[in-house]
Order: structure tokens, then sequence, then C-alpha cells
């Protein structure tokens, strides 16, 4: 039905001598929601940053196996990884807005990435702020410090900011973890709305989160995926042990 | 792609300002290592400039720095000490506090030429003391000051709040808790401090010129040494600057030049290790 | 036990005597500098002696204009800041941004080590290595110029480089601390906007920690002023206006070369000159003051 997003073969990633990952292989769908869940320490995480490269920031990582998006090797030595990256979004845990204005925080990544024009840039902006659901709130005070802001309306400036260099993919880092509940059904509401656009996934440690907002769910164990599929299966016909146990709440 | 080309050449400059700093510090150390050596020899380092006995030496510069160092050591670290103490430990005022910081503070960005100034007209002429070693030890004792308050704190503030309880609890008086349990605990970052110190007055030269004098002879008897406070002396960098200026003398500014650097080399070296030590105990507390 | 609370009290009252030292000595400084240096304004005139430019204390008709003198102070200090920012500003990327460990340690090092040369020296290479090479610009540039007075190389631009050289490491070590200190959620988040090292460095991360190289600035800006042996030596002793070069003096060296020989109302307005070095550090001292506030909030 859906199209394969990211095709994910023998992927195995080390931190020194410490195997963080042990062969994964997933495909993960276009224009859906896709959640990784699993205890801290899984690998769940570790597995989003290899997604958009950011592991390449850890001096000790390596990456063995295959990664594609949209049929092209990102680990491809002729890859840029500003170009994937751009392509590839990610909204992380704690909401992490520049010390600059409402803004230039948005403006930033096509700033980066050349677009110099005023008018561009305002319509650019406006955009992603209502795509993100916040345009509303702050188009009065565009100039302000992005840090004046709320915890939840810093965490979906840094979703505008994501979607200001129109990326196909969003990773999203257990964005709601660091959020009241209010902000957070707000930003799941949002996501409902990403996916009709954008291929989602997310990391959370909040089961209830991935059984209400996610089509797909994989469950990391171990640095391992012990299962995949559709959320709903996960959920109400776990095939493992394992994932039976975590979903019924006997794993730390 | 422009981006690309921007990113290189910028980190081609980053590269290129890193490279001169360093090799400025190399060449420096290099050029006066080459010009100073031919120089320093036992008797360069043991004898008196005399044009009478045709001998060429820095020995009365080097006690006269020996005996500066040493002087304003004594006076300026337990003050330096206490009123660190005093501000950490004892001080509740909290507005007395902040005058006391920003007197320390504004202490330290006095340049030296102000401080050999007023050491001049205070130390030299209203007390009277002349052109003499005491006059510049009080003159750098008050410069060297605010390294050694700001040291002093610093390491007085990562003693863990536990010990000062522990001992108090333990019924021991305030002094005898900061004598025996702080005052060790803080050693290392004091002793750095003073180690800065001393740096600070092997280098300073303007400071001195006006205060202590330039005088290079040696006290030949014990009296002599013992009254030497009283009289004018030169240290290494003022004679330096003589040297290299009104005397045009530079092979001996070279020869000093030559032991200024090694002594600050040594320092640096010092409290490099220290801090390594320091920060090793940190750790395992 | 009446005893040992005795010697709490002692011990009390001495640490709160070595803590108000600095007090005593930063108002006796600031009082002995306005009681000296005032009086000349009195017996010159105050405009006549900020804002005449001829000096000539021994001269028959002395006259005490120190205009060059505080102009010189200011150029010399701005060129070398303006050079030391770049230099510094980059190196202190390097050290904070891109360098490993090791590398980092040994620029680290060697810019602690620039700081620890006392200026003597600094003054000493500057006589044998910049003179040298600026009396040969000097030719160069001159040699058909009947108006030039040659200095020999002791002039303002090697004044310049000296100062620059010697604020250099004040300028790294603030800027490597305040880039450490910007929070490496800033870095992930530019770089995952696409942003190359490079982009985030200059976008991001440096302007996250203007205030704290701003401080080094200032800090590096009192440094430069107060300078007083290294210029002495290398710029020349003639009051003149601040032209690249001309040989100059400033306002710390006009104090080294002539206050030894001093008196009378020479003496005066040399005081007069501390007075204006102390009141330019004492306001460079309230900026700083201001910058880190900011930097707090």
């Amino acid at each position: 039905m859906e199209n394969t997003k990211i095709e994910v073969k023998d992927l195995n990633l080390y931190y020194g001598d410490h195997k963080a990952l042990k062969n994964i292989n997933i495909d993960i769908k276009e224009k859906a929601i896709t959640a990784f869940i699993g205890p801290s320490g899984c690998g769940k995480s570790s597995f989003l940053k290899t997604l958009n490269r950011m592991n390449d920031l850890v001096d000790v990582a390596r990456v063995e196996g295959l990664v594609n998006i949209n049929g092209k090797d990102i680990y491809d030595e002729k890859t840029d990884v500003t170009l994937l990256r751009k392509e590839v979004g990610m909204v992380f845990q704690q909401p992490n807005p520049f010390p600059m204005s409402i803004y230039d925080n948005v403006a930033y990544g096509p700033r980066i990435h050349g677009i110099k024009d005023k008018k561009r840039l305002d319509k650019i902006v406006e955009n992603s702020l209502k795509g993100a659901a916040i345009y509303d709130e702050v188009k009065d005070r565009l100039k302000k410090s992005a840090l004046s802001l709320s915890g939840g309306q810093q965490q979906r400036i840094c979703i505008a900011r994501a979607l200001a260099v129109e990326p196909d993919i969003i990773l999203m880092d257990e964005p709601t973890s660091a959020l009241d509940p209010i902000s957070t059904s707000k930003i799941e509401d949002l996501m409902e709305e990403l996916k009709k656009k954008y291929t989602v996934v997310i990391v959370t440690h909040n089961m209830q989160q991935a059984a209400r907002i996610s089509d797909y769910t994989a469950f990391f164990l171990n640095g391992e995926i012990v299962e995949y599929g559709k959320t709903n299966d996960i959920f109400s016909y776990p095939k493992d042990k394992r994932t039976e146990d975590y979903i019924t709440g006997r794993f730390g | 792609m422009k981006r690309k080309l921007i990113d290189n050449t910028v980190q081609a400059l980053i590269y290129l300002c890193t490279i001169l700093s360093v090799l400025i510090l190399a060449g420096i150390i290099i050029y006066i290592f080459v010009k100073g050596l031919p120089y320093v020899s036992l008797s360069f380092l043991t004898s008196v400039t005399s044009p009478l006995k045709g001998t060429k030496g820095i020995a009365g510069n080097i006690v006269n720095t020996l005996m500066i160092i040493i002087m304003t050591m004594l006076m300026a670290t337990p003050i330096g000490i206490g009123g660190a103490i005093y501000l950490n430990e004892y001080a509740s005022n909290k507005k007395l506090v902040g005058i006391i910081e920003y007197a320390t503070e504004t202490l330290s960005g006095i340049p030296s030429i102000i401080f050999g100034l007023f050491g001049m007209v205070f130390f030299n002429e209203t007390l009277g003391l002349g052109y003499s070693l005491l006059s510049g030890c009080f003159t750098l004792t008050l410069m060297v000051l605010p390294l050694l308050i700001r040291n002093t704190q610093e390491a007085l503030k990562t003693v863990p709040e536990s010990y000062r309880t522990g001992a108090i609890g333990l019924g021991s008086g305030k002094w005898h808790m900061i004598r025996t349990i702080l005052i060790p605990s803080a050693l290392p970052g004091i002793i750095t401090g003073a180690i800065l110190a001393v740096g600070r007055i092997v280098g300073e030269s303007a400071a001195l010129l006006f205060t202590a004098g330039s005088a290079k002879i040696l006290p030949k008897t014990l009296m002599g040494f013992l009254e030497k406070p009283f009289y004018s002396g030169g240290t290494l960098t003022v004679q330096m600057y003589l040297s290299a200026t009104s005397e045009a003398d530079f092979n001996t500014a070279f020869g000093i030049a030559l032991v200024l650097l090694i002594i600050v080399l040594l320092i640096n070296y010092a409290t490099k290790l220290l801090s390594k030590r320091f920060d090793v105990n940190r750790g395992t507390n | 036990m009446k005893t040992k609370a005795i010697i709490e009290k002692i011990a009390h009252i001495i640490f709160l005597i070595s803590a108000v030292v600095a007090i005593f000595a930063v108002g006796a400084i600031t009082i002995f500098m306005f009681i000296k240096g005032t009086p000349a304004f009195k017996s010159i005139g105050f405009l006549d002696l900020l804002f005449k430019s001829e000096w000539a204390p021994t001269a028959t008709n002395p006259t005490y204009g120190i205009a060059y003198i505080i102009l010189s102070s200011i150029v010399a200090t701005f060129s070398a800041i303006i050079i030391s920012i770049p230099i510094g500003l980059l190196t202190a990327v390097y050290i904070a941004e891109m360098a490993n460990n090791k590398l980092g340690e040994i620029v680290r090092t060697a810019v602690e080590l620039l700081a620890a040369i006392p200026s003597v020296i600094y003054g000493l290479l500057g006589i044998m290595i910049l003179n040298p090479l600026m009396y040969k610009l000097e030719r160069l540039i001159f040699i058909n110029n009947p108006n030039h007075q040659f200095t020999g190389g002791s002039n303002l631009l090697s004044a310049i480089i000296v100062l620059a050289l010697m604020i250099l490491p004040t300028i790294v070590s603030v800027s490597v601390s305040s880039l450490n200190a910007v929070s490496d959620k800033l870095r992930s988040a530019s770089l995952a906007l696409g942003a190359s090292k490079i982009q985030s460095i200059f976008s991001v991360v440096i302007p996250a920690a203007k205030s704290g190289i701003l401080t080094g600035a200032v800090l590096g800006i009192g440094r430069a002023l107060g300078e007083a042996m290294a210029i002495n030596m290398v710029a020349g002793g003639v009051v003149n206006f601040p032209l690249p070069f001309n040989s100059i003096r400033t306002l710390t060296t006009q104090l080294v070369s002539e206050i030894a020989y001093s008196s009378g109302l020479h003496r005066q307005v040399l005081f007069t000159v501390g007075l204006i070095l102390y009141l330019f550090i004492m306001f460079v001292n309230f900026c700083l003051l201001k910058v880190r506030k900011k930097e707090e909030d």
C-alpha cells in the first residue's frame, strides 16, 4: 500500500568497542508516523540519529550496513551530509531554539541554504509557523527572542524551524518528554497534521503516546529490533514475549 | 559550490591564525635561546658587572629579584588568603562583599605603571623609604593581591560544604575548622595562586623602576644583606630594560631574557602540574 | 573556653582587616591620582593642557600640550585590538571547536606562555626584530621625501604590532571559555538543519558567545592602554601625531621616560598624564562590569 521511504539493511552501530545497534532491518513507510519504543539505553535514539547522520558528530561512532533514503545510500562517500540533513529534519528532546528572534530562528535554515530574498523568507517563515501550529500565537512578536516563549511554544518553534528547510522526513527524539500535558497534546495534534505531508519518525518512552499517534511501531531492546509492525497489531497481539512484557509494564 | 568555497576559506583562515600564534611563540623561544645562550655562563650568573674589573654579570639582580619575591610573598600571601577567607567564610554583609570584590577587580585592572607612580610618591617620598627594595615590595604586594585573593577564593569554593558542617558539628571552632580542614583542602589552589603571583613579580618592570630603583651591586657582608631591603636594587627585568635601552648592552639583555624565559617556562610547567593534581583530587572527592 | 572565644574573635578581625586592604589600596590610589593630577589643570588651564599638541617641557618658554599623547594612546590601543580580535577569535575557534584534545592543549599552552612572557622581553624583541624591519620599510616609502623625519623604525606601527601580540592571549583565553560555555544543543540544532560546521560556528555559536568575547576585547583594551615598558622600547620617544611611521609617545611611555628627571610644573603635568590614564582605565573597568552584568542576565 504505502511506499517505503527509508530502507535499512543489516545495520550495526559501534561506539568504540561497544556495539550499540545489532543487525537492524526495517522499512519505514512514507507519509506515516513510525514510533520507536523501548526502555532507555535500548538504542532507539541512537538509531534515529543514524538516519540523518548525527552520529557522525560522535568521534568513536562507526556504522556498518545500508541506509537508503529515497533509494539513495546515505552513507555513500558522495553523499553531502548537509543536503541529507536538509531533507531529513530533526526535532530534539529539549527545545533548543537559538538565542535570537523567533523570525531569525525559523529563517535560519533557509538562510544557511542560500535564500536571501526578504519576501521569500517572510513567506517561508509564515508558512512554517503555520505548519507548526504556532503562527497565531507569535505573529505579533516575530522579532522577540525565541527564549521568551514557554517550553511548549519553543518546541513548536523548533518544529517550524525544521519545516522551514522543506524536509521530506522529520525525526523527533522524544519531542514531548520535557513538556507539560497541554503542550504535549498540542504537539501530538500537530503530528497528525504533519504526516499528511511528511514522513514522521518519533522516538518515545511513552507507550500511550506511541499507541495514540503512530501508524507503525518498532520495539527496541538491547540494540535490536524485537518486533516491528502496525501499531494496532503490536499493541493488540504482540508476537514476542518481550514486547508483551514491555507493553504490560514489566520492564523498568 | 559557493558554500563549500566559503567554508574552506574560513577554515584555512582559522588554521592560519592558529599556526601564527604558535609559530610566534616558538619563534620567540628559539630566538631568545639562540641569542642568549652564548652569554649565560657561570660567571654571568655569579658576578656583578664592573667596568673596573672587566666582569659582566647579573648576580646582584638575581639577589634583588629573589629578595623582592620572598619579601613580597611574605606580605601578600597572608593578606590574600586572609581576605579570601573573610569573603568566603565570614562575611555576612552582602554589600561589603560586593564592595571588596569590586575593589579587588579594580585593583587587578590598574596598570603597573600607575602602581609604580603611586609607590614612588607614597612609599618612596611620603613614607621616606626612598628607592628601596622594601618600597618595591609594598607596591608589588598591592599589585599581586587580587591574584592571590581570587585563586584562594576559587579554591575555597571547591571545598565541599559537608567538610565545614562536619567539622563545626564535631564542636570545632570556626578558626580551628579553617586551619585544620579548609586551608589544607584548598592548598593546591592557594599554591597555584602563589606561583602565578611569583610569575607576575618576576616579569614586572614598570612598577619597580620608580620604586625599587636599579642598583646592581651585590652586598658584601651579612650586614649588607640584612640592610639591603632599605637600599635600591634592580631586578632582572629592570636591568634588562636598562641594558636594552640606555646602556645599549644587548648581550646582557639577551642573557637576562634567557634566564627570565626559563623561569617563566618553569613556572608555567609547575602550575600545569599542580592544576592537574588538583583536578585528580577533586575527582576522588 | 574563654581563650578559645578570644582566639576566634581575633581571627575574625584579622581576616576582616586583610579583606579591606584592597578597598584601602584602591581608595588611596584614587585619591592620590586626583591630588597629584589636578593641580596642573589649574596652572596651565584645562583646555590648553588637553587640546594643545605641542610638548616642550624643558624649553625656555615651556609648553605642555598633551593632545597628541592622548591621541597616540587611543590610536595604538584600538589598532592593536582590531588586529588582535580576529586573530584571537579564530585561534579560540580552533581550540574550542575544531582541535582534538591533544592539539588543542598544545595551542592553549602556547597562548598561555605568550601571556606569561615579561613585557621587557617583548620590548627587546621589538628592538631587535621589528624596528629594523620597519626601518627598511620606512626607507622604501620615504626615501625621496624631505619632510619625513626618519625614526629608524621606532614608530607607531611597531608599537601596534607589539601590543596586538601582547593582548592576543587575553582575547584567546576569554573567547575559548565563552565558546566552551555555549550549549551543545545549539550546535546540534544547527547541524541538523543542514548547516555545515563552519556555518554553525559563525551563525550560532559565536553570536551566542558574543558577550563573553566582548569581555575579552574590553580586557584587552585595558591591557593595551596600560602597557608601558614594551612600547616605550619600540615606539621611539617623540611627541607626534600618531601616523604609522611616526615616533610616538603614549600616556604610559610619557611617564616612563620623563618622570625620573622631571620637577616643578613638568612633574605636575606628568601626574596629570597619569590621572588621565587612570580615568581611562576606570572607564574600561566600568564597561567591563556592565558587559559582565549583561552576560549574567
